[in-house]
């Protein structure tokens, strides 16, 4: 079976997490060769820009020792053979077109994505 | 793939919150009640969903009791959707993302919901003919 993880939702819950959750369950995943693709669309785009750096957290004595990287998470998919694929118009949209971003990832047309939808047998749109 | 239906679902919200849990449940309410086999994986604050210490509570702005409130609780809507499954020769595979459950301090679901892994979710999602994920937005 192939499938395609859709994450549009970024930035969701990644702080108390230290990751996103899908590209998480997509390491985990993979872990099991299970043949599986990433497409960010809407916000979650962001992701892959470089030179994130998300604060670290701090309430009263407790201080967060592991920043959120998903930048490197998504690296470490990409080296893992994962196909990041992610929506143009929604780098466009958002003014991230030209913004230096980790590579390896594939940028489609919004007009493509059914011939891309069409490669999957489930398409799951987190 | 096997004669009989076979969906699985991955739901991430938490009960109380959006009408997407009541909506999964509608969804499961159909499927169980055609026999299908159902397999869930709960993620995230999906775990919620069959937590066994949920409770009910009086509602002093409708000026009920706790009986007259008879206050929605998912994990009875888990039991009963399973039962349902049973009595039409179906079946339902519930299960809780187990580091999702220890985050939250989910340490009790009501039976028949197991806890497990993605690697739970891909075998169950390869083994069926189709597969419904609703995320939290």
């Amino acid at each position: 079976m192939r499938a395609l993880q859709i994450i549009e939702a970024g930035y969701r819950g990644t702080l108390e997490e230290q990751d996103d959750t899908i590209i998480w369950l997509t390491h985990a995943m993979k872990g099991i060769d299970a043949d599986i693709s990433v497409l960010l669309c809407g916000n979650a785009v962001n992701y892959i820009l470089v030179d994130q750096a998300p604060p670290m957290l701090q309430f009263g004595n407790w201080v967060q020792t592991q920043a959120t990287d998903i930048e490197g998470d998504l690296v470490k998919l990409i080296d893992k053979d994962v196909e990041v694929y992610v929506v143009k118009e929604d780098l466009k949209s958002r003014g991230l077109i030209n913004r230096k971003n980790i590579g390896g990832i594939k940028l489609i047309d919004r007009n493509q994505l059914p011939s891309l939808l069409e490669k999957y047998e489930q398409l799951w749109h987190w | 793939m096997n004669e009989k239906t076979t969906l699985t679902f991955a739901i991430m919200d938490p009960p109380f919150e959006s009408a997407r849990s009541t909506t999964f449940f509608r969804l499961l309410n159909v499927a169980a009640s055609r026999g299908y086999n159902i397999n869930v994986f709960a993620y995230e604050g999906g775990v919620h969903l069959p937590f066994n210490k949920q409770k009910r509570h009086a509602n002093g702005v409708h000026g009920t009791t706790l009986e007259e409130e008879n206050h929605p609780l998912p994990k009875e809507w888990v039991n009963e959707l399973i039962n349902i499954a049973k009595q039409n020769n179906g079946h339902i595979e519930w299960v809780n993302c187990g580091l999702c459950a220890d985050e939250r301090g989910i340490d009790e679901t009501v039976s028949g919901v197991r806890r497990g892994s993605p690697a739970d979710f891909w075998k169950l999602a390869s083994a069926s003919d189709n597969s419904l994920v609703i995320g939290t937005r």
